[in-house]
């Protein structure tokens, strides 16, 4: 069973020990556990490993040096049978044989190394590999548990204040009237500054005779006034 | 950061570009700040954090607020929804549905200060759309 699907089912079942439930009645510590000892492991496989390689490498230099050798007495056999000392280079050519024969096990050896070393680099990747997914799998239980546990403080934190749990309506209408206040405050500021601005403005035209004047008894007169004489 | 040093953050910062920020953390097994954004005291947003990520969630309605008759089309609506939804997504924790965004544990100050502000409206902005669905 996934891991997603044995958390849905203790959700359902209303568990808050979720991980308990999760990881095989073992708990989170166990399953961290068993990560830690994965890691030991991947450490101890790695370990293993550089000490193969390095065994790889010194044989590998063996084989390279024999290579030489043999070389080198072939060259000195044909300089003996060149001189016509064959009893000489019946000689060297014996040393060539042992050093053939040591030739083919270090090549054996290091053939050997190397399958032992490409068998631990498999490991070392699988290894990491599953770590990486125990880790996924702990993530979600752990996030899983914590949100319930943070979900219940947050509900007991709900029941012990005095404050009214809202429902989202509630909330909306409230957020929304306490919206609509602040723009009505805002926009009635806005006005009577507006206002005043104009106030002061018309004010100061009177004062300097600009503009429509008021209306006064003396300029109703001179209105007549000015009728009868035309 | 733990949160502790998030709640001394938030206790400093005063305003964010804009938005003015009030915390209290709630005891209990979990350490959780309760966060209310400026004019949305109704709906604060609740931040726990766990080994990998910051979680931030601020609870929508409940169950028993749904309307029954249109409850699958309600929850047909919340999954449509989810990716145009910016950062925010819908989920349920037992009888209540919520609204969360998941930061990684690295995040900067800023970055959940932007979280939380956009959950927030998120969540209006959900109710808002959805209210016909709610008793």
């Amino acid at each position: 069973m996934s891991i997603l699907s044995k958390i849905m089912t203790a959700v359902r079942g209303g568990a808050r020990e979720v991980g308990e439930l999760v990881v095989d009645a073992n708990g989170t510590r166990i399953f961290e556990q068993e990560i830690q000892d994965a890691k030991t492991h991947l450490n101890k496989a790695k370990h293993d490993l550089t000490d193969v390689m390095a065994k790889q490498m010194q044989a590998g230099r063996k084989v390279e040096s024999l290579k030489k050798e043999v070389e080198e007495h072939e060259g000195y056999a044909g300089q003996a049978l060149e001189k016509g000392n064959e009893e000489l280079a019946l000689e060297i050519a014996e040393k060539i044989a042992t050093l053939e024969a040591d030739l083919t096990e270090q090549e054996e050896v290091h053939k050997s190394f190397s399958t032992h070393a490409n068998r631990l680099k498999d490991l070392v990747k699988k290894t990491e590999r599953q770590i990486k997914e125990y880790e996924r799998q702990l993530t979600m239980v752990k996030t899983t548990e914590s949100v319930q546990k943070a979900s219940a403080a947050i509900t007991d934190n709900f029941s012990s204040s005095s404050s009214r749990i809202l429902s989202a309506k509630d909330s909306l209408d409230r957020i929304k009237k306490r919206q609509q206040d602040n723009f009505d405050r805002l926009s009635a500021a806005e006005d009577l500054e507006a206002e005043n601005s104009e106030k002061g403005l018309q004010d100061k035209m009177n004062a300097a005779g600009i503009g429509e004047s008021a209306i006064t008894a003396s300029s109703v007169l001179d209105r007549i006034k000015a009728k009868k004489g035309g | 950061m733990n949160t502790q040093d998030l709640a001394l953050r938030f206790s400093e910062v005063g305003n964010y570009e804009g938005y003015t920020f009030e915390c209290q953390p709630i005891p209990g097994e979990v350490e959780v700040l309760q966060i209310t954004v400026g004019d949305y005291e109704e709906i604060p947003c609740y931040l726990s954090i766990t080994d990998t990520q910051i979680l931030c969630i601020s609870y929508l309605w409940t169950e028993d607020e749904v309307k029954a008759k249109s409850r699958t089309e309600l929850l047909e609506e919340m999954l449509e929804l989810n990716i145009p939804i910016p950062l925010s997504a819908f989920s349920k924790i037992g009888e209540r549905y919520v609204m969360f965004g998941a930061l990684s544990i690295t995040s900067s100050f800023e970055d959940i200060c932007h979280e939380i502000t956009t959950l927030c409206e998120n969540a209006i902005e959900a109710i808002t759309a959805l209210e016909e669905f709610l008793d």
